[in-house]
């Protein structure tokens, strides 16, 4: 496997649905020509997500399996990650697991109307925040007022 | 007096206080949402000092990571404003202290963005949108307890009364500074006035100024804070999880 593609099948381990690469938080991946030395860039969600540290074990440990056992594992901090760079395939899989995905990040100056957020179980657009904070940093807490299920929504940043 | 190094440090010592702070609510808080709301503003908190701290150390040069700052200063090296080492109180007054410091942050935080320093610019472009959040919180629970009852009201005028004093020392002139704080008071004025008057809650006048953090000179209060948060590290040196 290129050192790209094991990278990119490493999950996220708080939503394990989902790869780090759907949740664009993978923004580079490098090989030295000349040593074979592979270099990951990754950023974080939240400034104190909790999850880095497992995040770059994974990737190494993924980089290992593929034949690159001193892959280093770079964090940088800007440009700040957004949920606008969370890939379709990505929204779709969240939605599975029964996450609703986040809404396009309003842009400065637009004024946005805002969108409900539709239940992953049912579709129903009649859903009301419980929490503006959930299980992890990204998420807060809706529940559903057609089929009465709690869920988790990515929150948009 | 304020080179980058001490700018910097001061914003990171801000932002760890606070989360230590509001860590305190943990398993203690009115209810399981806002438990879950205060840890996680705490964790944002703590992210954003994690990243000030590593680069004042950088800046300074003299060895120190973020760890040895955060856990191996004693209260007269720590440069926090007053407003964030304050106890937490009743729930009203954590409302208080955490509304006014997202007012101040967000505004800090997107001046940094812009900033001449890379490193800062980065770090200000981060937390600004997780700042943009707790003051949206802050705001809510202002405006619920504020134009609530009669009871609710009394506390939250009672607390916002107390911090108050407390967040002019935020906005103390530096214009060395990568962000001169002084230039951040209108928009903090102007939040923090909009939010007051929709929570039916009356901004106070009054002169009182206490400050000295920036500088060294804390309330008694910061030195309990630091042993509990310091005790571990300096008990077994290099303890890892």
């Amino acid at each position: 496997m290129n050192p790209r593609d094991a990278a990119a099948s490493v999950v996220d381990p708080e939503i394990r649905v989902i790869t780090i690469d759907e949740l664009g938080i993978l923004r580079a991946v490098e090989e030295d020509p000349a040593s074979g030395r592979v270099t990951v860039t990754i950023t974080p969600t939240y400034t104190g997500c909790p999850a880095m540290d497992v995040i770059r074990a994974d990737i190494r440990r993924a980089l290992a399996v593929a034949g690159h056992p001193d892959a280093e594992v770079r964090t940088v901090y800007s440009p700040p990650w957004s949920t606008d760079w969370i890939s379709a395939g990505g929204r779709a899989k969240l939605a599975a697991a029964g996450i609703a995905p986040p809404a396009p990040v309003p842009t400065a100056g637009v004024v946005s109307l805002t969108l409900a957020v539709r239940c992953p179980q049912c579709g129903s657009p009649e859903t009301e925040q419980v929490s503006r904070f959930g299980s992890t940093a990204c998420k807060a807490l809706w529940r559903c007022r057609s089929c009465a299920e709690p869920f988790d929504h990515l929150k948009a940043l | 007096m304020n080179g980058p190094f001490d700018f910097t440090l001061g914003l990171g010592d801000d932002a760890l206080i606070a989360a230590q702070r509001l860590a305190e609510w943990t398993t203690r808080a009115p209810e399981m949402e806002e438990d879950i709301a205060l840890a996680n503003i705490a964790l944002d908190q703590l992210g954003a000092a994690r990243l000030l701290l590593s680069y004042a150390g950088e800046l300074e040069a003299a060895g120190r990571d973020e760890d040895a700052l955060a856990y191996l200063r004693d209260d007269r090296e720590f440069r926090n404003a007053l407003l964030v080492e304050l106890p937490n109180g009743d729930f009203a007054v954590t409302v208080a202290k955490l509304f006014f410091l997202a007012a101040y942050q967000v505004p800090l935080y997107t001046a940094l963005a812009g900033c001449a320093d890379e490193r800062l610019a980065a770090i200000g472009a981060k937390a600004r949108k997780e700042s943009a959040y707790h003051l949206d919180h802050g705001a809510l629970w202002v405006k619920r307890l504020g134009d609530g009852t009669e009871e609710s009201h009394r506390r939250m005028q009672s607390a916002v009364d107390e911090v108050w004093p407390y967040t002019h020392e935020l906005f103390g002139a530096d214009p060395a500074a990568p962000v001169d704080p002084s230039t951040l008071r209108p928009a903090f004025d102007e939040t923090v006035g909009a939010v007051l008057a929709e929570a039916t809650l009356t901004r106070p006048e009054g002169a009182w100024a206490p400050a000295g953090g920036r500088d060294g000179v804390h309330t008694e209060h910061l030195s309990y804070l630091l042993a509990e948060m310091q005790v571990l590290h300096r008990a077994h040196p290099g303890a890892r999880w």
